[in-house]
């Protein structure tokens, strides 16, 4: 799986293939074996109901991302008022020393960035 | 004072205005009818009495210095997706349940800036994913005008506490449907403006290409009133639009001559059962008698809006709702490490809808699955909004069902797509973009049921038509007048 | 002995791609208006947006898309006339919305051409893949386990403050052929974007951080060789030494019959390796997709035909004006170029006196010794290039030698003003007259009997020091040159 076609080429919708825990690690929700069944059978249902879509002709129709198409909306270089560091680390689950604390982490990050 | 508990926006303001009444007064009986009928409607997560009685004194202080506020004193709920500064906002989530806001959403301040008093924070579908206000995590909110009755949504709370007089204005957010869907079900104005209008600022973001706040009333007028005070360009969104309000109301047409109303081919009254298509037919024959030309018009595309919308929304919100992960706010589930930190606080603190929704949107944005599900789904859009633009052509306007059925009862709908076909009517118009709203015309008593319960007309407009679409629901409302004919079993304030 | 030598030697050549990200000297962040400042107490340059709060929004700064298209211009990049801003959703503590909003399949700039000069004059070329926009992420400290590593420790700190300042990735094609090459790029970029004054590029405080991909193959071969991407290299120094390292690891490990696999490795300082950072590459699946908070930006061929006309000369255009034009070496040129105020003082001076060679002798000696005895830059002084020229004038017109004109850099850098007025005022033009020449020799020849007797007697190095009488004699006034010849002639 996760083969990606070639760009521009739709692939016909294949609505029985989610792979329930892929996904849920994808997407970091931890799940039961019971949820897996369920979400499973509960979203396997929705894409059939998706599959309609595949009666559209949309070779030559382009992608809306926005419905509404404006441009360059952008803002000066000038500074606002930020939030007090207090404020902030009040709704902080732990922090310590002005930092927020978070669990040990194990994997290594893919960026850079 | 329990007259204006009952009456709209636009008297309580006047009254304020011209010191009959201070909006302390207003907001201390508003407490206490609130106190009443809470514990038989649940319209609220957060009640909001010490901050009220503070904003109704700041603003008793700027009437008396000789401001006029267009909201002097009017009793606001705040749907609990939408920041108010120091003020807990939950989204009607267990992740977020403890978390207090540290700054207000755009359309709030302006909604407080205009003399409005928010009176609380209402009860929504968690992160406003539902249609019927049971996915809340955090309470549940019954029908004010039958109790074993849902309200609707996601902004369920909202309307219910508008229709229980809990409040003179309900804000709510629609993605799919669900200010018009919940304004049906609780007799009330329910508006949607065009996408951008608003500013979603300080919106706790379900789906950011769909999602718009709106108000929900008890007339058009106050509907007008609460959009054109939260309406305009706001420089914290860089989506809301740059382009002037048109300002309603006054003088509003007295009547619908010459207006085109279209008529949607597609969408088949029958389906919805012999009394229901009857009501809608009344009510397009009624447009006709105001004047209005109906014309058929085709949304070929427009059966194709639900599934288009359960691929764009789940998509959006799969990575809007990453960000609670137990590390800045909100709740933490702590595991050995940071990974499994984030997939236990995740499982414990989202609903099984919002769990759904995720995994089917990162499920569409997923390596190889991309282009089938999102790209094609975008594409769908499109047709969809050509389809509606090509119908604007020929109609002004487009008349049809809020919602295929009248409030349902709870538990009614236990697989999430039927849940998902309520929004059938109002997904196609969001998809697009267009302002639309459900107005109250007529009343239906369900199958089983023992009372009436209403049914809403939905208009639609082009792109930035608010004014228009408001005329004309003004004028359908003030020459049937169904919303008055029965009162809600609790909150009646009479 | 460098792993490109060793390479060499084993017959294999090393290709090498850089990464690198470089954050964007603006006021503020990239979409909110907290601070982009380095530094500072955690967590107090944040706001709703950049900490990723629920309903905050991105609004973009107008200034780093102007920063990203003058960089873009600067590397003869193509700017697109549409572009956009995607998600990259991906699962970090340090990035608060767990998606980071950057520019996937439509970036600001697209391909380009890095040139770039090794230390002996040759010039290379890099060409980008791309520069793209996107934010930066907060900052981890990894607590508890003694080290400030990641492995092992208990838990780590998150600091925001960076969190949404304004960062541009630079890809480039695997163009590269050696570590020195790689430096020298990176170096070349830095260059640039100090010049157009769109980043400080200050490695050590984080404002550029980079990646190699490096992979070998045998000399002549044309396909791609497996990479491994190196990470964890503070500054040009560590750049050269791990790319050097890990050509050698590869060159070890394949003519000792091994085979190279594709994973991510770090570098190492203090033991100078490579070490890997996972065996296994992690599915990467970062669904990105357009940021539907953010519309798209268009770029007017009327905005980038102003934004180039702007752009200053480039930083390659100005070596090789410097190397070819004016004949000056590569370590000069390089100093000129490293120090951008010092170079437009320089080319005012050539501007004015025509004289590079003069020019560069004056800025990168005397005057560059002055700024540094008195700690006040040469373009801060008194002496302004105008008077530069002067002295260059005076020098060339023998009016003056070149002691005198070192006393005079003196007196003005000391607010001595004109060079050509302390000359006139204070009689201080040297003296070119046969005779009064011949009287100061004479009266040395007189005087130091002695010396003169030495030098016939065949130790005619005590020239020297006869000349040098006769200097003093004159107030340093007499004409080297003409001392000289009459000096050989009267003892001849
Ligand atoms: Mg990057
Ligand atoms: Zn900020």
């Amino acid at each position: 799986m996760n083969t990606r076609l070639p760009h521009g080429s739709i692939p016909i919708l294949s609505s029985e293939k989610i792979d329930v825990r892929y996904v849920a690690k994808l997407a970091r929700i931890a799940l039961t074996d019971d949820e897996v069944e369920r979400f499973g059978t509960q979203l396997a249902d929705l894409l059939t109901h998706v599959d309609a879509l595949a009666q559209l002709d949309i070779a030559s129709v382009s992608a809306t991302a926005q419905v509404i198409e404006s441009r360059n909306v952008l803002r000066d270089d000038l500074p606002r008022p930020g939030l007090d560091r207090d404020v902030v680390l009040a709704q902080a689950p732990a922090s310590q020393g002005g930092f927020f604390r978070v669990p040990r982490i194990i994997a290594v990050k893919g960026e850079a960035s | 004072m329990s007259d204006l508990l009952r009456g709209t926006a636009v008297q309580v303001a006047a009254a304020v205005n011209a010191r009959q009444a201070s909006a302390l007064e207003v907001t201390e009986a508003m407490l206490a009818h609130v106190e009443g009928v809470e514990p038989g409607v649940g319209a609220y997560l957060t009640r909001l009495d010490e901050s009220a009685r503070s904003h109704a004194a700041r603003v008793d202080r700027r009437v008396r210095s000789g401001e006029s506020l267009p909201l002097a004193g009017v009793p606001v709920a705040v749907k609990d997706n939408m920041c108010l500064d120091g003020t807990r906002t939950t989204a009607a989530s267990k992740i977020l349940a403890g978390w207090v806001s540290p700054y207000t959403a755009t359309a709030v301040q302006r909604i407080i800036d205009a003399g409005g008093i928010p009176i609380g924070k209402s009860n929504l579908d968690e992160f406003a994913m539902g249609s019927s206000c049971e996915n809340s995590a955090l309470g549940i909110t019954h029908n004010p005008y039958d109790p074993t009755r849902v309200p609707g949504g996601s902004s369920g709370g909202s309307a219910a506490a508008v229709a229980a007089h809990e409040a003179t204005i309900g804000l709510g957010s629609d993605t799919g449907g669900s200010i018009r869907e919940p304004a049906a079900f609780c007799n009330l104005v329910g508006f949607k403006p065009t996408y951008g209008r608003i500013s979603r600022y300080g919106l706790i973001a379900f789906a950011s290409s769909l999602d718009q706040i709106g108000p929900l009333t008890r007339t058009v007028a106050d509907a007008a009133l609460a959009y054109e005070v939260m309406a305009g360009y706001d420089p914290m969104d860089s989506t809301s639009v740059q382009r002037d309000v048109e300002t309603t109301g006054k003088p509003l047409p007295g009547d619908l001559t010459g207006v085109r109303v279209g008529i949607v081919r597609e969408f088949d009254l029958a389906k919805l059962g012999a009394e229901a298509a009857s009501l809608y037919q009344r009510a397009y024959g009624d447009l006709q008698k105001l004047g209005a030309d109906l014309v058929e018009v085709a949304l070929p595309t427009a059966e194709y809006g639900l599934a288009t919308y359960y691929l764009i929304a789940p998509a959006e919100c799969s990575s809007n709702l990453s960000r609670f992960d137990g590390i800045r706010y909100g709740l933490r589930v702590e595991g050995d490490d940071v990974t499994q930190t984030y997939e236990q606080t995740r499982a414990a603190g989202f609903g099984p809808e919002v769990k759904r929704r995720i995994l089917i949107g990162t499920h569409a944005l997923s390596s190889g699955y991309y282009d089938a599900y999102y790209v094609r789904a975008q594409k769908a859009r499109t047709l969809i909004a050509r389809d509606f633009a090509k119908a604007f052509e020929a109609c002004d306007l487009i008349a049809c069902p809020a919602a295929s059925t009248p409030a349902f009862e709870f538990h009614a709908k236990s697989d999430p797509y039927s849940m998902y076909l309520m929004d059938y009517y109002t997904i196609p118009m969001s998809l697009a973009g267009l302002p639309a709203l459900s107005v109250p015309c007529g009343w239906i008593t369900p199958a089983g049921g023992t009372v009436p319960m209403p049914m809403g007309l939905q208009l639609t407009g082009p792109l930035f038509a608010e004014r228009a679409l408001l005329g004309a629901a003004h004028v359908y409302e003030q020459a049937t007048r169904h919303a008055g004919a029965h009162a809600p079993q609790i909150g009646g304030a009479r | 002995m460098s792993g490109t030598t060793g390479a060499a030697a084993a017959g294999y050549e090393a290709v090498i791609g850089i990464e690198c990200h470089v954050e964007l000297k603006t006021q503020t962040k990239m979409f909110c208006g907290c601070l982009n400042e380095f530094g500072g107490e955690p967590n107090t340059k944040v706001c709703p947006v950049c900490l990723g709060l629920p309903g905050a929004l991105p609004v973009p700064n107008l200034r780093a898309i102007e920063h990203m298209i003058r960089s873009g211009l600067a590397f003869e990049a193509a700017i697109p006339a549409f572009s956009k801003f995607d998600r990259k959703n991906y699962f970090y503590p340090d990035m608060p919305k767990d998606y980071q909003i950057s520019q996937y399949d439509m970036p600001l700039t697209q391909g380009g051409v890095v040139r770039y000069w090794l230390e002996d004059g040759t010039i290379k070329e890099c060409r980008l893949v791309r520069i793209h926009l996107e934010e930066d992420t907060g900052k981890s400290t990894h607590a508890g386990s003694g080290d400030g590593r990641i492995a092992g420790s208990a838990y780590s700190l998150v600091d925001f403050n960076r969190a949404g300042v304004p960062l541009m990735e630079c890809v480039s094609e695997p163009d590269i052929r050696s570590a020195e090459e790689a430096v020298a790029f990176l170096e070349a970029l830095k260059r640039t974007f100090v010049q157009l004054g769109v980043s400080d590029v200050k490695m050590e405080e984080g404002s550029l951080r980079c990646d190699a991909n490096v992979s070998i193959r045998p000399i002549g071969a044309h396909e791609l060789g497996t990479k491994t991407e190196i990470k964890n290299m503070n500054s040009f120094r560590s750049v050269q030494r791990a790319i050097d390292s890990e050509i050698a690891r590869q060159v070890a490990l394949v003519t000792s019959g091994g085979r190279v696999i594709q994973e991510t490795r770090g570098w190492d300082e203090v033991h100078a390796t490579t070490h890997s950072m996972r065996s296994k590459e992690e599915a990467h699946d970062y669904r990105y997709f357009p940021d539907p908070d953010l519309p798209p930006l268009e770029v007017s061929e009327n905005t980038v035909g102003w934004l180039r006309v702007e752009l200053p000369e480039s930083v390659i255009r100005r070596f090789t004006r410097y190397t070819g034009e004016y004949g000056l070496n590569v370590q000069q040129a390089t100093q000129l170029i490293d120090n951008p105020s010092l170079a437009e003082y320089f080319d005012a001076c050539v501007a004015l006196s025509e004289n590079p060679a003069q020019s560069v002798n004056f800025v990168l000696g005397d005057l560059s010794r002055l700024a540094n005895e008195t700690g006040v830059a040469i373009y801060a002084s008194p002496v302004v290039p105008k008077h530069v020229a002067e002295l260059i004038a005076l020098l060339d017109g023998k009016t003056i030698n070149s002691k005198i004109a070192k006393d005079l850099l003196e007196r003005m850098w000391s607010g001595g003003g004109s060079p050509k007025a302390i000359v006139e005022r204070e009689g201080l033009a040297q003296t070119s007259d046969p005779g009064a020449v011949a009287k100061f020799v004479d009266q040395v020849l007189a005087a130091n009997g002695d010396a003169v007797a030495q030098y016939r007697a065949g130790k005619t190095n005590v020239l020297g020091f006869l000349v040098g009488q006769v200097m003093k004699a004159s107030g340093g006034k007499a004409d080297p040159a003409l001392v000289q010849t009459m000096m050989t002639q009267r003892l001849a």
